[in-house]
């Protein structure tokens, strides 16, 4: 019984709170919403467990450090965050379907840490470029950023099925919608998935077809089915707000984890600032939300267009995480 | 916006151009865009590389668009200049164009503009406005940096109004951009940041740049007094280990052990751990094991130094010593290389691996010779930076955090308690405002108006 047992199993637990959840939405069960949060509250307290037990493990290997240290550990802690955020959010307003959105997003980080090759879970001794106090208010800041942004992504998805469809679109803003999909499908199962071009490519067809396939279930859903299906949902004003909190959360973080990174590099290069693939990459989510601040606080955007922005800034995110690794650079402890 | 001034002058159509924030949106997308080419084009490496990456044309046009070198290049240069003028013409319009918000010394409250407000809270307190005027005032006062009470036709209004300065917070995060700016100026200007490989035991003072090819005279010299590398037991590097000692006319001032993430630092210039590499071992004893007699001779060796072998034997002298050497094929470390002539007879060219001390018995010779003891021998490969710009950038980054945290989550907020006299009784009316996050406040209202509603 070691840490990554643990929490592995935390994986399940996440995954049954993340199944409770979307059947207290469909099935309206009440009951159902609050046997949940106790699931994702053992599970967020497996998570710690497991977190705490890999770093008692480490100094009993004799290399002991903080559980920050490559892809895997980092990786359980995003979870951690994701579910922690989500579960004052649940706290603070009282609805339970955000968390039949944000619960499986952790169960698919902690499976992705567990299942995919090449991720060793194994504590690893630490190399000299990491050794240092700035490793674990780096890694932690960054993480709380990404987890923030993270939940504003599957709210901003939220705020767009409730919104519905646009009256009319036109047909090249499906093309454009179409081709803008394909293209991010593509790229992330590259990144996160398959070791080629061309096998990204073919699995981001089925991808699409999924996407579009539920799209058009819900197209064809019963007008009542869909209105209780959608009225438990926060209203969208809440929802938009909530969406630019954690965004203004996330971006805070990401600015004190780009800040950290920058005055450790200072110390361990000599340099605060180098154009390294994965500094120049957090600079650029830190360009898009700082765009959509800007649009929406001088502009006065709201709703659809800040839903939209906030995705493109998530991807942004999640390239900064791991698309990265395919680009040369410092940051090879992260990669797999 | 702030001054009215004939818009056909030159200046102020330049400033209204940089006033506005579409303008900040453009030039925000266009850093994000353009910052992703130089992470997929490796920057400053060979020009042959790119070449053979992406061909001739490619190369011709990628290098024209300064691509290989995108971050310093003119444009992207330009852009970050225009965001500056941008973020401070900007500023500055606004802090001029809100300063009757901004620089008050006591707020002004309007009671229709909280009237009008469609959110708000009311309740019937069984006591009359009197009886609750003191309480309420305190309640107020405890809670909001100004307060003020005014009577009203029949009943009174309280005002309560904190957080103006918070406005200022904005303001601070563009400062610390401008900052990080004027930080990253001063760098570039006046430090430099170079490397210098110190083999153990030697010293240096001449530092390579680079990014350009030239060297930087030191004021004093640095010597490297001893390196140590150690490993874990899966092999992966544990600790680099310099000592280094300064030394100003010859004489040592200041000793200091470094490694990775811990510097020495010395008259402003910084000296990092960062890289290091074998040199030749230059002392070693070697054993030449005779088989005709079984008699094992160890002897000092030295590079390119012939050595007389005992029992007629011939002489023995050290040529190379390579990080990698090969054998059959295979990598077999570090080795040296040597030449045996014995006597009457053609000289052999012998290996002797570090790492495999009975090497030289597979070659069945009548004499095994191997390396008994060698000190490994190590320079230090040291990062060498000066900035003297760095305590600027610190400070902008300090206020950038205080900044986006007052930014985000501080808000200039004014409530407005009306009672009005309702028979014995009196009706309180709660409304309030902020310039951010108007759903807290909304809720911040809904929590006062409770709390007055318990107040006994």
């Amino acid at each position: 019984m070691n840490g990554s047992f643990v929490l592995s199993i935390v994986t399940f637990i996440y995954g049954l709170a993340g199944f409770l959840y979307i059947c207290a939405w469909i099935f309206r069960k009440q009951l159902l919403g609050q046997v949940a949060t106790w699931v994702a509250l053992i599970g967020l307290i497996g998570n710690t467990t497991g977190i705490l037990m890999r770093w008692v493990e480490s100094y009993q290997l004799g290399i002991g450090h903080a559980p920050f240290s490559n892809l895997y550990e980092s990786l359980t802690f995003f979870a951690w965050v994701i579910v922690l955020i989500y579960l004052i959010i649940e706290r603070k307003i009282g609805n339970r379907i955000i968390g039949a959105f944000t619960t499986p997003i952790a169960c698919l980080v902690l499976a992705y840490a567990s299942l995919k090759p090449g991720i060793p879970s194994t504590i690893q001794p630490l190399i000299p470029a990491l050794k240092s106090n700035w490793l674990i208010a780096h890694v932690i800041t960054c993480f709380i950023g990404y987890a923030a942004f993270a939940l504003a992504f599957g709210i901003s998805a939220m705020y767009l099925i409730k919104k519905g469809r646009e009256e009319e679109p036109m047909l090249w803003v499906t093309i454009v919608k179409f081709a803008v999909l394909f293209t991010f499908a593509a790229l992330f199962s590259r990144v996160l998935f398959v070791n080629n071009w061309g096998l990204a490519l073919l699995v981001a067809i089925p991808i699409c077809l999924v996407f579009y396939a539920i799209v058009f279930l819900v197209y064809k859903l019963p007008a009542e089915t869909k209105t209780s299906l959608l009225d438990h949902f926060p209203d969208v004003r809440v929802l938009d707000e909530l969406g630019y909190q954690l965004i203004l959360l996330g971006f805070l973080f990401l600015t004190v984890g780009i800040i950290t990174g920058a005055v450790w590099a200072n110390s361990a290069w000599g340099r605060y600032w180098g154009w390294d693939p994965k500094e120049t990459w957090s600079l650029i989510t830190w360009f898009v939300y700082a765009t959509l601040l800007h649009a929406r606080l001088t502009r006065g955007w709201h709703g659809r267009r800040i839903a939209y922005l906030s995705m493109v800034g998530f991807a942004a995110v999640i390239f900064t995480y791991f698309g990265v690794n395919l680009l040369p650079g410092l940051h090879s402890y992260g990669s797999f | 916006m702030g001054n009215p001034v004939n818009s056909a002058d030159p200046f102020s159509k330049i400033w209204n151009f940089f006033t506005s924030v579409k303008l900040t949106i453009v030039l925000l997308l266009s850093l994000a865009v353009t910052s992703i080419f130089g992470t997929l084009i490796p920057q400053n490496e060979d020009p042959q590389a790119y070449i053979e990456a992406f061909g001739e044309v490619l190369f011709q046009l990628f290098n024209l668009l300064d691509l290989f070198d995108m971050y310093r290049s003119w444009w992207f240069q330009l852009l970050i200049v225009l965001l500056t003028v941008n973020i401070i013409v900007c500023s500055i319009d606004r802090i001029s164009a809100s300063r009757r918000i901004l620089f008050v010394r006591k707020p002004s409250f309007k009671l229709p503009r909280f009237r009008n407000l469609k959110h708000r809270r009311e309740f019937t307190d069984g006591r009359s406005p009197q009886q609750l005027k003191d309480a309420y005032q305190d309640f107020i006062a405890r809670r909001f940096r100004h307060s003020q009470v005014d009577t009203t036709d029949n009943g009174f209004v309280i005002f309560g109004e904190k957080g103006r300065w918070t406005r200022f917070g904005v303001y601070t995060v563009h400062l610390s951009v401008v900052l990080l700016l004027i930080g990253g100026l001063i760098g570039s200007k006046f430090g430099f940041d170079g490397f210098v490989n110190i083999a153990e035991g030697e010293s240096a003072s001449q530092i390579r740049l680079r990014n350009k090819p030239q060297m930087v005279q030191l004021p004093f010299s640095v010597r490297c007094d001893d390196f140590n590398v150690s490993f874990y037991e899966t092999g992966a590097p544990k600790e680099f280990r310099s000592t280094l000692s300064i030394l100003e006319q010859g004489r040592p001032v200041l000793k200091k052990d470094i490694i990775v993430n811990d510097p020495l630092r010395y008259k402003g210039i910084s000296f990092y751990q960062s890289s290091y590499g074998n040199l030749t071992p230059d002392e070693l004893v070697l054993s030449f094991t005779s088989t005709n007699t079984s008699k094992v001779y160890k002897n000092n060796a030295k590079m390119n130094q012939p050595l007389q072998l005992p029992e007629q034997l011939g002489t023995f002298e050290l040529k190379n010593f390579l990080q990698s050497a090969q054998f059959r094929g295979h990598n077999i470390g570090q080795a040296f290389i040597g030449i045996l002539t014995p006597p009457g007879a053609d000289p052999i060219q012998i290996t002797l691996p570090l790492r495999f001390p009975s090497f030289d018995k597979m070659r069945k010779g009548n004499l095994v010779i191997a390396v008994v003891e060698s000190v490994p021998r190590f320079y230090t490969g040291l990062q060498v930076a000066k900035d003297p710009g760095v305590w600027v950038v610190y400070c902008g980054f300090i206020l950038m955090i205080i900044g986006c945290y007052i930014t985000f989550f501080m808000s200039h907020q004014q409530i407005c308690l009306e009672v009005v006299a309702a028979g014995q009784k009196s009706r309180v009316i709660v409304a309030g405002t902020a310039n951010k996050n108007k759903i807290g406040m909304e809720s911040n209202v809904d929590r006062t108006a409770e709390k007055l509603a318990q107040m006994k």
